[in-house]
């Protein structure tokens, strides 16, 4: 790729990684917060100032519910940077954004909290999109990732071939391997071929494998899309 | 616990995963619980062979990996209630299958099933010692021609070496199948025969699966070869030997060349 480079102003973007301590939430809710209340009563103005996500895997929370368990910790005093192990599509633009690829850290806490500066919230949030576009056949045992924006691909993707798209994903030619969009943006993604001979669609994370491809729509330009938490498919 | 069987060669195209299927399907027609796990990653084909390919969702990877539970990555076959599938993940290469992992996942097998078939992949590398660690049973997949030879004695080295029971100081039982034999060329002296390959690799036979257009028109419909047409001759080679495999003693069949009427009257030539 050549590099193009022009005069003005340029803005920067830096990757910096900051430490963050993690709230494991549990079902039922109401149960959680009392025992967190009791804890809180120990250890007053523990998070002051402290960095916290909110990890929701396991609960099966609803978007309802996420934002009352915010609210709830809000109240307490808990200011929330990020959420993990929900859905995408759960996060809307007055929740904290959504981290994923966290590892786990050795938690170094000092006995008094430190009044860090304002959090990091913007460094979390997805920069400008990124697309990828593609323009040869992607062959089986190829996997294409482009978690940033969508994907397009100008040419067929082979059976065994494998695309995951932050965004969307676009195939001009046949798509007989898997498609998976909406990796990051969740149930905006689209999925559009030319011609339908996929092994598994997925949007948002619901999928459907080729079994259960309606049989009238294969070898057809078809466009996949999610409404009420389910997959749709239609002819182009 | 399972008896876990392990189909290898070294050399590829003998029919391992042709072998792996029929096998499966063989044992689960006797109602035995089954598992056939793909171990060549990065060059699926099993999934092809048991028609499953297109209900795969999750892989033998991703259990590893922790992405998803071993009994969410598990396919039933349709026909058959008690035979099931693990597929290998095709996007991933062979470094994706760690040694903790893939014991994890046969010793979770091994508690649920009667049966776990190990389809290894060709070669003697990484997937292949990974894929005849924890045999009980190794099915060594030879035809009956001078490189299939080489490569299964070569295998057979490796079995008694690089296995866990090997390790413990035990040793694998190992059989011969020989696959691809054509009675025709066999009568002629153009293949290596039976007595030979026996004397070379001198392991107890398994059985011998004739050459046949059965196979590929099985694999072409997705149909273990075993279930297709049971009555065909490679599906009774099969059959037998998963009767063999069970414990039952039965004489090994040397499939013959079938004689048209000319043929019969001018077999011998002066």
């Amino acid at each position: 790729m050549n590099a193009v480079s022009r005069s003005g102003p340029s803005i920067r973007f830096r990757g910096r990684s900051f430490m963050a301590m993690t709230l494991v939430a549990d079902v039922p809710l109401q149960q959680w917060l009392a025992d967190f209340d009791i804890w809180l009563e120990r250890s007053p103005g523990f998070f002051t100032g402290r960095t916290v996500v909110l990890d929701m895997v396991g609960t099966a929370a609803s978007k309802a519910e996420v934002e009352r368990w915010i609210g709830e910790l809000a109240t307490r005093g808990v200011r929330l940077i990020g959420l993990e192990g929900i859905r995408p599509s759960m996060v809307d633009a007055s929740m904290p954004p959504l981290l994923r690829g966290g590892r786990d850290a050795t938690l170094i806490i000092p006995d008094e909290p430190v009044a860090v500066p304002e959090a990091p919230r913007k460094s979390a949030e997805p920069a400008e999109p990124v697309n990828m576009v593609i323009e040869q056949r992607v062959r089986s045992g190829q996997s294409i990732v482009c978690l940033e924006g969508d994907v397009t691909i100008v040419g067929s993707v082979g059976a065994g071939a494998e695309i995951i798209a932050g965004g969307s994903i676009h195939v001009y030619g046949a798509l007989a391997g898997r498609a998976i969009a909406g990796a990051t943006f969740g149930a905006k993604a689209r999925i559009f071929c030319t011609k339908m001979e996929a092994e598994l669609i997925a949007v948002d994370g619901i999928y459907r494998t080729a079994e259960d491809i309606d049989a009238s729509l294969r070898g057809r330009p078809v466009r996949v899309w999610t409404e009420d938490d389910a997959l749709r498919l239609a002819a182009l | 616990m399972a008896k876990i069987i392990t189909v290898t060669s070294g050399k590829g195209g003998v029919g391992k995963t042709t072998t792996t299927a029929a096998l499966g399907a063989a044992l689960a027609r006797t109602g035995d619980k089954v598992v056939v796990v793909d171990f060549d990653v990065g060059l699926r084909n099993l999934d092809l062979i048991m028609g499953a390919e297109r209900r795969v969702v999750y892989d033998f990877v991703n259990v590893i990996q922790g992405d998803a539970r071993l009994p969410q990555a598990l396919i039933k076959d349709k026909r058959l209630d008690s035979l099931f599938l693990l597929p290998a993940s095709q996007t991933r290469d062979k470094d994706a299958l760690t040694e903790e992992g893939v014991d994890k996942v046969i010793e979770d097998l091994s508690r649920h099933f009667d049966w776990v078939i190990c389809d290894s992949p060709a070669g003697i590398e990484r997937g292949a010692t990974l894929a005849m660690r924890h045999a009980d049973i190794a099915v060594v997949v030879t035809n009956p021609e001078v490189s299939s030879v080489r490569d299964s004695d070569r295998i057979v080295g490796i079995l008694d070496s690089k296995t866990l029971k090997a390790e413990r100081g035990e040793t694998v039982d190992k059989r011969l199948l020989l696959t691809r034999y054509d009675a025709v060329r066999a009568a002629r002296g153009d293949m290596l025969k039976t007595e030979d390959v026996l004397d070379i690799l001198s392991l107890p036979l398994l059985g011998i699966v004739p050459e046949s257009p059965d196979v590929l028109r099985a694999s072409n419909f997705g149909v273990p070869v075993s279930i297709h047409d049971p009555d065909s001759a490679p599906a009774r080679a099969y059959n037998d030997a998963a009767r063999r495999l069970k414990g039952e003693d039965l004489a090994v069949e040397v499939p013959k060349q079938k004689l048209g009427l000319f043929g019969k009257f001018l077999r011998r030539a002066a």
